[in-house]
Order: C-alpha cells, then structure tokens, then sequence
C-alpha cells in the first residue's frame, strides 16, 4: 500500500468556492476565475501516490501551489475537496484530536524561513515535538541531541538560536522535525533561503540521512536543479493543477507538455551555464586580518600563485600575489591590506558561461563570484570553465 | 420646530438606579470583599517597619533592574519616609498594587481573546476606545452611587482606567506573533492550549509586559482623582493641601507620588527589556 494518497484534492481559497469549482469545470482558466469570482484556484484536481522511503519532489514557480498542496496534506489548510491517505487512513475526515495524533506520530515539517522557535535553545528547539507530545524530559533531551548530532550539530545543544548561521539554523529545522521520528518529512523550499553553496550541502546531506532513515520525504521546491539533485520523482505544477509527474529523467526527456518543456529549458539554460553552476567553494582564502605569511604558507600548500582576500564577514577585499607576498616578508612588513589588488574580474551567480569566458581570458587571476553585497561565494578557474562547456556539449547530446 | 431631546442622561441615572435596587446586594459583596483585600495588604504594609520595606525593595530592583534602579529606589524612598509621607505613601502604593493585579486578572485574559477571535477583537476594540477617551469623572459619579464613597470606588475606578492598554498589549503582542512560528506549532501537533503558553505568550512577553507597566502607570495616576471619592493615602494628601492652599504638603505629597512611579516604571521596564534581547 503507497505512503500517501491523495486524491482529487482541490483547494479554492475564498468564500463561495462552488461557483469557482463550477468554473473549473468549464475549463476556465485560473486567473478567469479569480477575475470572474475573486475566488483564488489554490490546488485543482491533485491526484498522486507516494512510496514510502520515496523522495517525491512537488515543483513549480511560485504562486503555483506548492506550498498549499503540502499544507493540505497535514491539513494546516483544509481541502475544499478530495481526500488525503496516510497509512489508508483518512485524514481528512480525522477529527481534531486524532488529527494531532498523526500530525505527531506520522509527520515532520520543514519550512523555507526555518521558523524556529527564538526563545527556546537549540535543543529544547529541536525537541519541541517531542515536549508537545508529553514526552518527559530526560528522554526528549536525548532524542533531541541524537537528532541534533544526525544533522551535524553536535555540540551547539545549548546555543541560541540567532546564533547560528542560515545553513545552521535550517540543520535545527531538520532535526526538530526528525527527533519524533516522524514516517514522513514534509519539507516546504527548505533550502531556498540559502547560499548556493550551502544549498548544495544540504541537498547531500538530506540524501545522506535518507539513505539512513529510509523517510518518506515530500520536497517543494521552484528549483529544477534541485528536484533533479534529490527527487526519486517529481511532480510539477503550474496554476494549482500538477502538470506533469515523472523521474528526473522523464522530465527532461520526454516533457509532457509546452509548458513542462519550457520549464525544463529554462531552468536548464539557466542554471547549469551560469557562474553558480560551474564555481567552486572559495574555501581557499585569507581575511584582511592574517598577514602575507599566512597568505604565502596556505599559497604553496594548494599550489597556487594568487589568492582572494575578505573581510571577516566574506566580503571580497580583492587578491594578492605570491610575487607581492614574498615581497612583503622578506621587507619585514605585515600588512596584507597594502598588497591588495582590489581590481579582479568579478560576475554574480546568475552571469551567463559566455560572459565569463572573455573575463578569463584577459585576466591572470581567477574569476571571483560575488552576491548583491559583495560577498564572496565562489571562485571560477580555467579548468573549471572548461569542465562546465563540456557539461552543456553533454547535456545536448544527451537531449537529442 | 423643536426636536424632543433624546433622554439618554435620564436613561442612564433610571438604569444606575435600578442596577443599584436590584443588585444591591452583589454591589455589597465587591465592596466586602475589595475592603477585606485592601484593608489587609494596607494594614500589612504600614505595620512592616520601614527598614525591611525599602531592604525588600532594594532587593527586587536589584534583581529585575540591576543596582542602579535598586539604589535609585533605596534613596527615593528614604526621601519619602523623611518627607513623613510613609504612611500615605503605604496606602497608596497598597490600592496601586491591588487595582493593578485586578486590572491584569481581567486584562491579560480578555487581550489574549481578543487577538483569538476577530469577533471579540471587534466587540471589545469599541469599548476600549469608549473607556480611554471618557474622563473618568464621568464614570466615578455612577460608580460612587452604587458603591458609596471609599476606597472602593476609587479601586474600581482605577481598574477600569488602567486596563485598556494591558488589553491592547496582550492581544497586540500575540496577533504579533510570526506566523509560521504558530503554523510551525500546528504542524508538530500543538494543541491551542500548548501553543498559546509555549509559542504565543513568551514571544509576546516583552509587549504585554509594556502593557503591564502602563498600566501600573495609570493605575499610579489615578491616585488623585481616586482621593475625590474619598480614597486615601499621597492623592488624598495632595488633595488636602489645594483645599488648604498649603502648598509644602500638596508638594511633598506629589513628590512621593512622582517618586513611586519612577520606581514601579524603571522596575517593569526592564522585565520587558530584558526579555525583549533574548527573543
Ligand atoms: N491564505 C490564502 N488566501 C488566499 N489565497 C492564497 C492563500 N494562500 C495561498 N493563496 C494563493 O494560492 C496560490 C498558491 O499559493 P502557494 O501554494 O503559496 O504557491 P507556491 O507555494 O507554489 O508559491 C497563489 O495564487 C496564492 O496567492
Ligand atoms: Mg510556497
């Protein structure tokens, strides 16, 4: 028996939904209806099963109505219509009592800005199900640091929460929604508010407790970079009503339809050929504050003739030279801020591959990735450029 | 041509009167037992040598506000024992206390249903902005009618002026809660009890805790117009030296009064503070 059905499951928000559900009838479309009824088509007709130990991913740009679909699956939104099945039971007509019992047993939830708790510690964080189940505290207190350290936290138990950095705070998120051991993890774009690179981190990771925990996972994501990374199959939504479902590979092959298609293309052409997709960590740098020494040392040990400086908070100061280094040490002068070159190639994430190959081309040094405040979030060498062309030769190959 | 005069005055005496005939005896019962609770605590407080009040305090300041507050509140009230208005003072801060604390049991209760309900949000909303725009003159009249001049009615008074910004507060500070923290709550199976005491009241806290110490304010600046229905203690003081026109009294009695409110404010402001940077 699957996991998780849901069955015709349709969410109109407004307060007169049978006329729009009428409409919907008549094939009119969703912004028809809201401008007719002023009635909002939420999720129509959505209709899927789920495996448990699947990672089904529900994918869409926003405003398509994955956040409700989730949301009408632990009924935080009550449907309209249709049914949802976990374990062949009818949640939708459990009543308030047994609605929490499942809600507590059976389900863990992940949101996109984390929602954690800021007056509680990380662990009572983390435990937060556990405590609302009446689980006395010895054992929530236990349950909760083995959760915590699952998700590579050990040791932060008792820190605040707005202590912890974005990736971190998400790792809480995780664990309070896997210290219950729930069977299902609904997670709503959970690494959206995150770096790239941290993004990537966590989709390995989730993939890596998976692999251990063997959950149910539903994954909501406007990502298609990301449904592919992790999705065992993905569903893909446009104006409340799922479109398309598949695996990865179908997606991509054999699109169902213009707009699937157009999604794929986009999001293909977007990603993959852009800065993001080809730059590597800038786990290699130096802050204004370590000395032309420390900047030489770390040089010689990854073999390279140039590195980046930040500021302690990762904004990108510019680069220095071994030439310039050298220098600096044998003249007895220790301040790395007068051998900064702050003039280097810089491009955003998004940068597309063509705009970047003439950037490396003039350049000596390699190509730094900055956000909007000039943060440093990656670093883009030659053979990384090269790699990443060979990417998009193979990927229209395979296409063809 | 003369339009009849709508006779809502009248109205109100013929229902002040009834109220007063028919539940006379509910009318007496308040009274009873608001005399019982302020008698006491007064009676407490002026029997307490002063040494040991101030040392208690120091202490609470201390400990809520840090050392400043606590010798700021040592100093002020040495001033008001010297000043020979620790007697009045005792009564006052007596009433203060014991209108605020009646004020919280019915405020804190009602704010947190109306940031519940959107129903009772707007049924209650009207009557606060009646209650705070009302002089409250006009409500002591009725309210010395019914409870006869004394301690009692200036407490009543004082509750209904000081409540309506500890019921704004609460409902504000809960309806002021992130979203998805309550969703979050939902989500891991919350029932309304667990999330309002684990979620919504700490996150609120820092607001209502504002509410509470304007309210202890108000509460603290009714004392004069409490004194005109024959409530006693520094407002009655202050009272007697503008009838007297002996103003080294009137003065000294307002000063301890200023003195007391500093010391309520900078005590509850910084509870709310406090709470305030750990959320
Ligand atoms: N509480 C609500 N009231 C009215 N409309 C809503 C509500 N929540 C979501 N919607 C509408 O439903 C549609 C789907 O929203 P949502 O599920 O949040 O999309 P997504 O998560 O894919 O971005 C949107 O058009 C949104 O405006
Ligand atoms: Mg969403």
């Amino acid at each position: 028996m699957s996991k998780l059905i849901v069955k015709d499951l349709v969410k109109i928000f407004g307060k007169d939904p049978k006329k729009a559900l009428e409409l919907t009838k008549q094939g009119l479309s969703k912004k028809e209806i809201f401008e007719k009824t002023g009635q909002t088509v939420g999720v129509l007709n959505a209709d899927f099963e789920v495996q448990a130990g699947e990672i089904f991913v529900i994918m869409g740009l926003s405003g398509s109505g994955k956040s409700t679909l989730l949301r009408l699956i632990n009924r935080l939104i009550e449907p309209t219509s249709g049914k949802v099945y976990i374990d062949g039971e009818d949640i939708t007509a459990a009543d308030g009592e047994k609605l929490r019992e499942i809600r507590r047993q059976k389900l863990g939830m992940v949101f996109q800005r984390f929602a954690l708790f800021p007056h509680r510690s990380v662990l009572d964080n983390a435990a937060f199900g556990l405590e609302i189940q009446g689980v006395e505290e010895k054992e929530r207190h236990e349950k909760a640091y083995k959760a915590l350290e699952l998700v590579g936290l050990k040791g932060w138990e008792h820190s605040d929460v707005s202590q912890l950095s974005g990736g971190m705070q998400q790792r809480v998120g995780l664990a309070r929604a896997l210290a219950s051991d729930p069977d299902i993890l609904l997670m709503d774009e959970a690494f959206s508010a995150l770096d790239p690179l941290i993004r990537k981190d966590m989709q390995d990771e989730l993939l890596d407790i998976q692999s251990k925990m063997n959950k149910t996972i539903i994954f909501v994501t406007h990502d298609l970079d990301e449904a592919l990374r992790i999705g065992d199959r993905i569903a893909l939504m446009k104006d409340g009503e799922v479109v398309q479902i598949g695996t990865p590979e179908q997606i991509l092959t054999n699109p169902a339809n213009d707009y699937v298609e157009r999604f794929v293309e986009d999001v293909d052409m977007s990603k993959v050929l852009t800065a993001e997709g080809i730059m590597k960590r800038p786990d290699v740098v130096v802050t204004t504050k370590d000395g032309p020494r420390y900047a030489l040392r770390l040089m010689r040990e990854k073999g390279l003739s140039s590195i980046f400086v930040t500021s302690r908070d990762r904004k990108l100061k510019g680069i220095v030279t071994a030439d310039c280094c050298v220098d600096a040490v044998v003249n007895g002068y220790n301040d790395i801020n007068r051998l900064i070159i702050p003039d280097v190639p810089k491009v955003s994430p998004d940068t597309n591959l063509q705009d970047i190959i003439p950037l490396l081309a003039d350049s000596k040094y390699p190509v730094a990735v900055v956000n909007e405040e000039d943060r440093l979030l990656g670093v883009i060498v030659r053979g990384a450029l090269l790699a990443g062309m060979m990417k998009k030769g193979g990927d229209e190959d395979g296409a063809a | 041509m003369v339009l009849p005069k709508i006779p809502i005055g009248d109205t109100v005496a013929w229902l002040v009167d009834a109220a007063d005939e028919y539940f006379g005896w509910l009318f007496d019962f308040i009274t009873d037992v608001i005399n019982f609770l302020v008698g006491n605590f007064t009676d407490l407080l002026i029997g307490m040598p002063p040494l040991i009040f101030i040392a208690i305090v120091a202490l609470i300041g201390w400990r809520l506000a840090g050392i400043k507050v606590a010798i700021g509140s040592v100093l002020g009230l040495f001033l008001i024992w010297n000043m020979d208005m620790w007697k009045p003072a005792m009564e006052t801060i007596s009433l203060v206390v014991i209108a605020t604390v009646i004020s919280l049991i019915i405020s804190i209760p009602l704010g947190i249903a109306t940031a519940r309900s959107d129903m009772v949000h707007r049924l209650v909303m009207p009557v606060l902005d009646f209650m705070q725009t009302m002089p409250p003159f006009v409500y002591l009249v009725p309210v010395v009618i019914l409870f006869a001049i004394g301690n009692v009615p200036g407490l009543i008074a004082t509750v209904v002026f000081a409540m309506p910004p500890a019921i704004r507060l609460t409902g504000l500070g809960i309806r002021q809660v992130p979203k998805d923290l309550v969703e979050a709550a939902e989500a891991f199976g919350a029932t309304e009890g667990q999330k309002l005491v684990k979620v919504q009241l700490p996150l609120a806290m820092p607001t209502i805790m504002a509410g509470v110490n304007q309210c202890i304010l108000l509460a603290l600046s009714m004392v004069v117009i409490a004194a005109m229905v024959g409530v006693g203690g520094l407002g009655g003081m202050v009272l007697r030296g503008i009838q007297r026109l002996d103003v080294g009294m009137g003065f000294e009695a307002g000063l301890s009064i200023v003195i007391i409110a500093i010391i309520l404010d900078r005590v509850t402001q910084k509870i709310g503070g406090k709470r305030k940077t750990t959320t």
